[in-house]
């Protein structure tokens, strides 16, 4: 059930209301993170869990927020990153690309673009998942 | 009889329902040591993932209710057995303790409780393994050396990452190596120990997931191991149930048992360790005949 965003970058800017200079502004006030410190060393990208699976790795995220490239908007990139912070505690600038990924995903969220629409979850689904799982998913991918 | 020494206990939800096995083989083992888990008489859901937005004050509110609820309990520390409570929990109070300003304003939102002091800690049931029993004792307590099976330690997440709340080295952690080599058996080196097994994305990746379970039992098996043990109720339930699809789908896939860290102790101690996989019951069966033979 990915639904994976179609829309290029510029579709989600319109759809945000937003510019890229807002967006990297607001991700760098969420995150509390400097984008520009990243010097693309790529170690996060190198130890993703979740890196085969993201249209942008993670250092690519960084780059095109860095470049402001509306592209990162519709990657899924932020949707695929399980907060899991082995390129945080690895990261020799120490960005902490997680809360990056946060602000990405608070953008949609604060705007109700929720990501993992709950009707398509069957009841058998969520009894059988751990209520670890479904919490989790619902925190990150629902406003 | 000695009594037995109280820890202030957080169980969080998923010990209560899917991780059930985690809590009753928990509380069999710290009985065994002299420790009780005393369960908080009012405890909710800690959030299951920490608030990462630096704005976001509202999403803390649980974690620190639970915090509070220890403080009630006159208690100045919570113990938890589910990694993803202690990652919030503790990264939580980390948040809030010492930060006057941060207290304030939660505080003032919770008009209806007593204010929160600042002053809970928390901690894995690993580290009170670790700093406050000792391996010589957990060692010594064993009726049921596990000699000759070989376990792999599957740490997970929230135990190592962010450094801030880590309970070990992030990238090369010994503790659950240090707890297998107490109880007798032989702890497996293999490459995706402290990996992340995908975690929340079973939800709506859960093709994700079943490749990385793939991998990551793929290559336990490889180094030898006969069993898996963790301590986050997810990795454990992604690590079991997307096996299922790989014994489905993959001719002769050999199942690698999953279980939590306590269960292996509760199988050395011969205490109630909930449900265990057959084939590990009778591997283990195997190796203390052949023992005995010898």
């Amino acid at each position: 059930m990915i639904k994976k965003k179609e829309a290029a970058g510029e579709e989600q800017l319109a759809l945000l209301e937003l510019s890229m200079d807002e967006i990297v502004d607001k991700i760098e006030e969420l995150s509390g993170q400097n984008v520009f410190d990243c010097y693309q060393c790529g170690m996060c990208s190198a130890g993703c869990p979740m890196a085969d699976e993201m249209d942008l790795l993670p250092n690519q995220v960084l780059h095109a927020l860095q470049v402001k490239d509306p592209d990162v908007m519709s990657a899924n990139s932020m949707w695929i990153c399980a907060s899991c912070y082995t390129c945080q505690v690895r990261c020799p600038k120490e960005v902490d690309l997680a809360k990056v990924m946060e602000a990405m995903r608070q953008i949609y969220l604060r705007k109700q673009l929720d990501h993992v629409p709950l009707d398509d979850l069957s009841h058998r689904e969520i009894r059988h998942l751990p209520q670890i799982a479904v919490v989790a998913s619902f925190r990150k991918k629902t406003g | 009889m000695k009594e037995l020494e109280k820890l202030t206990y957080f169980p969080g939800c998923t010990l209560k329902d899917t991780a059930r096995d985690f809590e009753i083989s928990g509380m069999a083992v710290m009985e065994a040591l002299g420790y009780v888990l005393e369960e908080l008489e009012r405890w909710n859901c800690c959030g299951t993932v920490f608030s990462l937005t630096d704005d976001d004050l509202m999403h803390q509110v649980a974690p620190v209710r639970d915090l509070l609820r220890a403080q009630e309990a006159g208690s100045e520390e919570i113990i938890t057995l589910c990694s993803m409570c202690y990652g919030t929990l503790k990264r939580t109070s980390h948040f809030v303790n010492g930060n006057q300003e941060r207290l304030d304003k939660l505080n003032a939102f919770m008009d209806k409780e007593i204010d929160y002091e600042g002053k809970v800690s928390v901690h894995h049931l690993l580290e009170v393994l670790r700093d406050r029993i000792g391996w010589e004792k957990i060692e010594e307590r064993m009726t049921n050396p596990l000699e000759g099976l070989n376990v792999a330690p599957f740490y997970g997440c929230t135990l190592l990452r962010p450094q801030e709340i880590a309970i070990d080295d992030t990238d090369a952690p010994s503790v659950l190596q240090d707890l297998t080599t107490a109880l007798w058996a032989t702890p497996v080196d293999y490459p995706y120990a402290v990996e992340c097994c995908g975690a929340y994305q079973v939800v709506d990746h859960r093709e994700v997931i079943v490749e990385r379970t793939h991998r990551i039992l793929s290559a336990a098996r490889r180094a030898g191991a006969d069993v898996v043990i963790a301590s986050c109720p997810l990795c454990h339930h992604n690590l079991r149930d997307t096996q299922k699809e790989l014994i489905r789908t993959i001719p002769d896939y050999e199942e690698m048992p999953i279980i939590y860290f306590t269960q292996l102790m509760a199988l050395a101690y011969g205490v109630e360790a909930g449900k265990i996989p057959t084939s590990l019951k009778a591997k283990i069966k195997h190796l203390q005949t052949v023992k005995g033979e010898g």
